[in-house]
């Protein structure tokens, strides 16, 4: 199935210190990124737990990009390391359901990296135009054929 | 006709351990039996469906159902059981969260048919026959249940009164729930029947030799390592679930030594027990280098989905079904 009109929808989880910051540099800037990502804030990316990520997927998210400070720059000491063991252990999980692991990224921009934040979004947005729909995956493929059992 | 309430006793998608755990009940059996008369329970008595069919609908006061949900022949049970009960538990692991038999749901249906009717090593299929739903064989038809394309936890397919965890249930959990039934004090519906409420750590009699803050360059299996006697398995290394389990089975398996791996399931308000057993064990990791954190996952862990989701698969966010939340 390749939809050459497909336009992901992605989520944005970005720490309240740095990378949303960055987002506002960029926003003030007027450094544009495609609309296709939708931001929430998070005092510190070690508040992400995992479980907001899978309900973003569920719900239809194509992608989710996680911003962080810098190592060693994490406004709460240690938060953003947390985040990364959490994301590295995530990409195992998701990658033995059946979602591509590409669809989940970390980055680590600082909140003066206005342009790095550009430019990761739009890496990101064409990564997962090339893949498609969350739905091409097999997670979902399993879960949306099963047309027969399982409904109320 | 008796006066006494009716209850049924049905197994789904199962392994027999909740049944032998209604078994196991011994003497407080006869209690039960006392105070209610079994209408169904095929595993131990000679009921058919037709019993049931002949029930007045909503006159089964309790139906107990263990195992998780695969085929159209326990869909069907399962409806039907759920019309003529007032009340429908989801007994055990398997019923509650999918089970064991949910980490299927990592594979295909092809992919499972295959290994069992072709690729297994000790298969002979010459004629590569494999079951069908509709089966002819010299102008005979024969209809056997449809092997669906993946697992269902019992909510996922009936409306699901009260949980009673575990796999298997435990004597006592079994016993409480049972006996909070029958007080017709009932708590609120979707409540999780005879266990606690807290993490099962606070049980475990190694809680006090737990410090505050943990944290593993390492983690053991228990498949190659002998723990030490007296000391929180987690401090040792062992990936112990119980902080981020359910408590209730007096930490059963510590006590043989053997780390929890969470069939009490997800502690309230958790809506993805996979997903916080990874953020809990990933954040012990005592690492900030990339390669390293990498290798300590890898290397410990041959299959963590099977770690993290070993009794909920069905029930993680991913293999939710959709048509639940729209209401379908
Ligand atoms: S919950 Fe455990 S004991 Fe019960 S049927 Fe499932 S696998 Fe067996
Ligand atoms: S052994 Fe497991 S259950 Fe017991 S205190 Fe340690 S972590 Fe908790
Ligand atoms: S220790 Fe954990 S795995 Fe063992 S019975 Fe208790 S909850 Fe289940």
């Amino acid at each position: 199935m390749k939809d050459n009109n497909f336009e992901p929808k992605l989520l944005g989880i970005f720490c309240n210190w740095c990378t949303y910051l960055a987002a506002d540099l960029a926003g003030v800037s007027r450094m544009d990124y495609p609309a296709n990502l939708r931001i929430v804030r998070t005092m510190c990316s070690g508040r992400i737990d995992p479980q907001f990520i899978l309900w973003a997927f569920r719900n239809g998210a194509d992608g989710v990009l996680i911003g962080g400070c810098h190592p060693g720059d994490c406004h709460y000491i240690e938060g953003n390391y947390k985040t990364l063991r959490r994301y590295k252990f995530l990409k195992r999980i998701l990658k033995e359901m059946g979602i591509n692991e590409k669809r989940l990224r970390l980055e680590w921009i600082s909140a003066s990296e206005g342009e790095k934040l550009q430019r990761v979004v739009k890496e990101f947005v064409e990564e997962i135009k090339k893949l498609g729909p969350i739905s091409n995956d097999d997670a979902f493929k399993k879960v949306l054929t099963s047309t027969k059992g399982g409904k109320k | 006709m008796s006066k006494k309430p009716k209850i049924a006793l049905y197994w789904c998608a199962s392994c027999g351990g909740c049944e032998e755990a209604v078994v196991d009940l011994a003497e407080d059996i006869l209690q039960v039996v006392e105070k209610a008369e079994i209408v169904f329970w095929p595993v131990a008595m000679d009921f058919k469906r037709k019993d049931v069919e002949n029930l007045k609908d909503g006159e089964i006061l309790v139906s107990f159902i263990n195992g998780a949900v695969r085929t159209s022949e326990q869909e069907e049970m399962v409806k039907l059981l759920r019309k003529k009960s007032k009340i429908v538990i989801a007994f055990g692991s398997c019923a509650y969260t999918g089970g064991i038999p949910g980490l299927a749901n990592s594979y295909s249906k092809e992919e499972i048919m295959n290994y069992y009717y072709k690729e297994g090593i000790t298969v002979f299929n010459p004629e590569d026959k494999k079951p069908t739903p509709q089966y002819i064989e010299k102008n005979l038809s024969f209809e056997i249940p449809e092997f669906y394309e993946r697992v269902y936890a019992l909510d996922q397919v009936i409306d699901v009164d009260y949980y009673i965890p575990g796999c298997a249930p435990t004597r006592n959990v079994v016993k409480n729930s049972i006996f909070t039934l029958f007080s017709g004090n009932l708590p609120p519906k979707g409540s999780v029947l005879g266990a606690s409420s807290k993490a099962l750590c606070n049980e475990c009699p190694l809680n006090d030799t737990k410090p505050e803050k943990i944290t593993l360059k390492e983690f053991k299996r228990i498949d190659k390592n002998q723990p030490e006697k007296d000391k929180c398995l987690l401090i040792q290394g062992f990936a112990c679930l119980g902080p981020v389990t359910r408590g209730g089975c007096e930490a059963l398996c510590v006590k043989a030594s053997y780390p929890c791996t969470g069939c009490f399931g997800p502690l309230d308000g958790i809506e993805d027990y996979g997903a916080k057993a990874l953020s809990f064990l990933a954040s012990l990791i005592d690492s900030k280098d990339e390669g390293e954190i990498e290798n300590i996952i890898n290397e410990w862990m041959p299959n963590p989905l099977g770690i993290v989701y070993k009794y909920s698969l069905p029930k993680s966010l991913i293999f939710e079904t959709k048509n639940k939340k729209n209401g379908g």
